[in-house]
């Protein structure tokens, strides 16, 4: 059986790297007496994979792992279970039961809905609302995208789904995955760049809200990870 | 959100940022308004391996089941946190709370090697604490020490307000009870610390007066007033199923050094190697119940969730109730894909068979300590394993699969001589005769020998406490005896030396068999920069030997000096129930090349029976 466990990253735990999230999560399906799956071999590791690594520094609302079990509770027994052997700030938020030919989270993921608030300190010398909407009006957004080995061209706009911005804070969902990822950074690194300013480090707390998956083939409507599942009753 | 001690920004900007943030699981958490002690416990390293430390784990718990204690921990922050906290004035903290040290009642720091010194004073100097305990106030928390080194306190005299000797279990509610009735009655520091010392168990340096002769040893060591005690006799746990062992120990989100359940089976060692401090200062044996650890084990991997369970003694070997723990904890375990990682075990079919089925023995390797090159040379540290012993146990292995062997040894051991380390060379060599002798068919691959040899510091509360230690220059050349004539050996390219630094061995020794004027270099290091010298890559021995010139003390005094039968030690004034009668016995048998029967075998009338209990008294029939 297939399940989709929801959970947050809050506070101080920020810090904790993805391989760290990991090997945690391990000891939380142990302690919470979990009855996941094993590969074969002289070492066996647990069933489980993850949907898209956070960067250290960043909070989140909907994180996502996958895991495979032999039998299981129901959603909310397993849910307390859960919580009750989880540190407060990496709460378990849904537990569901996923059809059995699911794709992988890893692989559905193609969204992902940030949250970029201001930090105390770090003002820009701007209006952050107008200038947001102003630098959405361009035709494009282009920045050079390096890596270990090339320079590319990328137009950003495409890659930013949906945007509001406030006084003290924006909303972006963008696109996510591992063929097309932008990061909120970026995207951001772009802005202060159209106002011929620089953006200086650790200017904004990045949350993330949400990632979701295309609801189907067919149809070109996204849904958050945990609709994919079913409560279990 | 809980309070957090350091800012994004610098947690952002510095290596493993989760070595600051406290919040592991099985955190303790405590309302602080029903608190009125508040103990920092520190492990002066860097967190992973702090975490990793067995002795806390047992105290924290223990301080936490306290009412009105809260326990919490800190660790030694790491290079470049050191920086920023320096530059920005940032008062060190702990863990739990994140609230400044400064404002505790008592920092308590571990000392498990003499090369953490500098690193605890990095910690009081970090936590805004004056370092000398002469200079501290009112207001400042108590500095405390425990742990094997301060089985010799004297090189870090200065630096603590007071010590406890033995094992924390028994001595810390009582220093607790002492200290709030102190603290009703509104007693000064100095007056607290002096109602401190009349606790079996607690030394407090700045009440007692050392002189010394001309040649610079010690003349007389004497308290202060009449009601300090001249002798501290450690304090030790004699029932250790009926105590305190963290069901719930702290699970870190970064990978600790030890990743795992850690199951103490006993304290103490039989076995009385001249050389080794732990099997004198933790007599006598004393084991856990079997029951005990079976009933421990599976609820600490359900509390943790670890995947792994590691065994922690001496000399596990000698545990009597070895197989029965094994043979549990492979049928209850393993099942639930719980890895259990064995202690070096005495090769033979029982730990062969074990082996076996915990360990990929493709991957696994035999582990022997022969510890010298010569059966003689064995008999002079009274290490009891044979050549026998070691070539039956790799015949066994050898033809059970195994083929990598790890071998151990130190030089400089007294009355060694080249002989002694040319037959570290020729044991590796018939070991590798001995794997060659399986017919080729029956042999996976080539055998590979690891020979590594450390270099023997004489430290206190042992038989070899009188002995001189080798110049580093001498040092390095017995490593080059060793590596040179193993280039003769038939099977030189099935082997391979490692050997340790000289000059680090050189300042631990320093270090071990110091006084209170080693202090003074101590503290000279520190400020010339000296922190993690136990780490190779910070080890600056230029810093040190300048540190201990300018506190104008000569390090051959300590180190390479022979010394006399009767010189006053700077430790003689603790009483570890091993006598000194006991030990300069010993001494005398290694010069004879002597061997001493283990606790099981005889009694040899050590002192340690003044516990009343333990081995001493199981096998008097
Ligand atoms: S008194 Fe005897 S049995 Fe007890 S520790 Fe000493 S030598 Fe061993």
């Amino acid at each position: 059986m297939k399940i989709r466990i929801k959970f947050a990253k809050r506070g101080s735990l920020k810090f904790i790297g993805h391989l760290d999230v990991m090997r945690y999560f391990q000891k939380v399906i142990k302690r919470a007496k979990i009855d996941i799956a094993y590969s074969e071999g002289f070492s066996p590791h647990q069933k489980m994979s993850f949907a898209a690594p956070l960067g250290v520094g960043l909070n989140s609302e909907g994180e996502y792992v996958d895991i495979e079990v032999n039998s299981t509770t129901s959603s909310k027994e397993a849910v307390e279970r859960l919580n009750q052997v989880s540190v407060e700030d990496i709460p378990i938020l849904s537990y569901r039961l996923l059809p059995d030919n699911a794709t992988k989270a890893m692989t559905l993921v193609c969204a992902a809905d940030y949250r970029l608030d201001i930090r105390a300190g770090y003002e820009p010398i701007f209006d952050l609302k107008t200038a947001f909407t102003r630098f959405m009006e361009q035709e494009s957004i282009v920045i050079v995208k390096e890596t270990k080995k090339s320079q590319r061209e990328v137009d950003l706009k495409p890659l930013i789904l949906k945007y509001e911005a406030f006084d003290s804070y924006v909303c972006l969902q963008l696109v996510t995955g591992s063929v097309e990822n932008l990061k909120p950074e970026l995207v951001m690194d772009a802005l202060y760049n159209f106002m011929n300013t620089e953006l200086a480090p650790f200017t904004f707390q990045i949350t993330r809200l949400e990632v979701y998956g295309k609801k189907s083939e067919e149809e070109d409507i996204l849904i958050p990870l945990e609709s994919f599942g079913e409560e279990i009753e | 959100m809980r309070k957090q001690a350091l800012p994004d920004e610098i947690l952002l900007s510095v290596d493993k940022p989760a070595r600051y943030i406290g919040q592991e699981v099985n955190m303790t958490v405590k309302n602080l308004d029903e608190i009125d002690i508040r103990f920092c416990m520190c492990f002066p390293d860097v967190y992973e391996i702090g975490m990793s430390h067995l002795g806390i784990q047992i105290l924290y718990d223990m301080f936490n089941q306290m009412q009105g204690v809260y326990c919490e921990r800190v660790y030694s922050p790491w290079v470049d946190l050191d920086k920023i906290m320096r530059e920005k004035n940032i008062p060190l903290f702990a863990l739990e709370t994140q609230d400044p040290i400064k404002d505790f009642n008592f920092l308590g720091i571990t000392l498990q090697y003499e090369m953490c010194y500098t690193n605890v004073l990095q910690i009081i100097d970090l936590s805004q604490i004056p370092i000398l305990s002469a200079d501290r106030g009112e207001d400042d928390p108590f500095v405390v020490g425990g742990g094997p080194c301060s089985y010799n306190p004297e090189p870090i005299a200065d630096f603590f307000d007071f010590f406890t000797l033995g094992e924390g279990e028994e001595i810390y509610s009582e220093v607790f009870e002492v200290y709030r009735k102190c603290r009703d009655e509104g007693l000064s520091r100095r007056e607290i610390l002096r109602k401190l010392s009349s606790i079996s168990g607690v030394y407090v340096p700045s009440l007692y007066d050392v002189s010394y002769n001309n040649d610079g040893t010690i003349d007389a060591f004497i308290p202060k007033y009449e009601d300090v005690p001249q002798t501290i006799k450690k304090r030790i746990i004699m029932d250790l199923s009926n105590t305190y062992y963290p069901q719930k120990p702290l699970v870190p989100y970064i990978k600790a050094t030890q990743d795992r359940v850690v199951l103490e089976i006993q304290r103490g060692c039989i076995r009385g190697c001249r050389f080794c401090q732990a099997g004198m200062i933790y007599r006598p044996v004393r084991e856990r119940d079997v029951n005990y650890l079976k009933d421990m084990a599976v609820k600490m991997i359900e509390n943790t969730g670890h995947e792994e369970i590691s065994l922690s003694s001496l000399s596990s070997s000698d545990y009597s109730k070895l197989q029965e723990l094994l043979t549990f904890l492979i049928d209850e375990l393993k099942e639930k894909g719980v890895n259990i990682s064995l202690p070096s075990l005495r090769v033979d079919s029982f730990s062969l068979d074990v082996m076996n089925k915990v360990q990929d023995i493709k991957k696994s390797s035999l582990t022997f300590a022969p510890e010298a090159g010569s059966q003689r040379l064995r008999n002079v540290i009274n290490k009891g394993l044979t050549e026998e012993d070691i070539i039956n146990g790799c015949s066994l292995a050898f033809k059970g699969g195994w083929n990598k062997v790890k071998l151990y040894f130190m030089l400089g051991l007294p009355t060694e001589t080249e002989e002694d380390m040319k037959g570290i060379p020729e044991l590796a060599e018939k070991i590798a005769e001995e794997y060659y002798r399986i017919p080729k068919e029956e042999r996976i691959g080539k055998v590979a020998i690891t020979v590594s040899t450390s270099f023997f510091i004489p430290k206190p509360f042992t038989p070899f406490q009188w002995s001189p230690m080798c110049t580093a220059e001498e040092f390095l050349n017995r490593a080059y005896i060793v590596n040179s004539h193993m280039k003769e050996m038939l099977n030189k390219k099935s082997m391979k030396y490692n050997w340790h630094e000289a000059d680090v061995s050189l300042i631990e020794g320093f270090l071990a068999r110091g006084d209170r004027k080693v202090s003074k270099a101590i503290l000279n290091a520190y400020k010339s920069g000296c922190i993690y010298d136990a780490w190779g890559e910070f080890f600056d021995n230029q810093k040190w030997i300048q540190a201990i010139s300018d506190a104008e003390i000569d390090v051959d005094f300590y180190t390479t000096r022979v010394r006399d039968l009767d010189e006053i030690f700077p430790w003689d004034f603790i009483d570890i129930g091993v006598t000194k009668n006991f030990l300069k016995r010993e001494w005398e048998n290694a010069k004879n090349e002597k061997v001493t029967p283990n606790c099981k075998v005889q009694c040899l009338g050590c002192g340690a029976a003044t516990f009343e209990g333990g081995i001493c008294f199981e096998n008097k029939n």
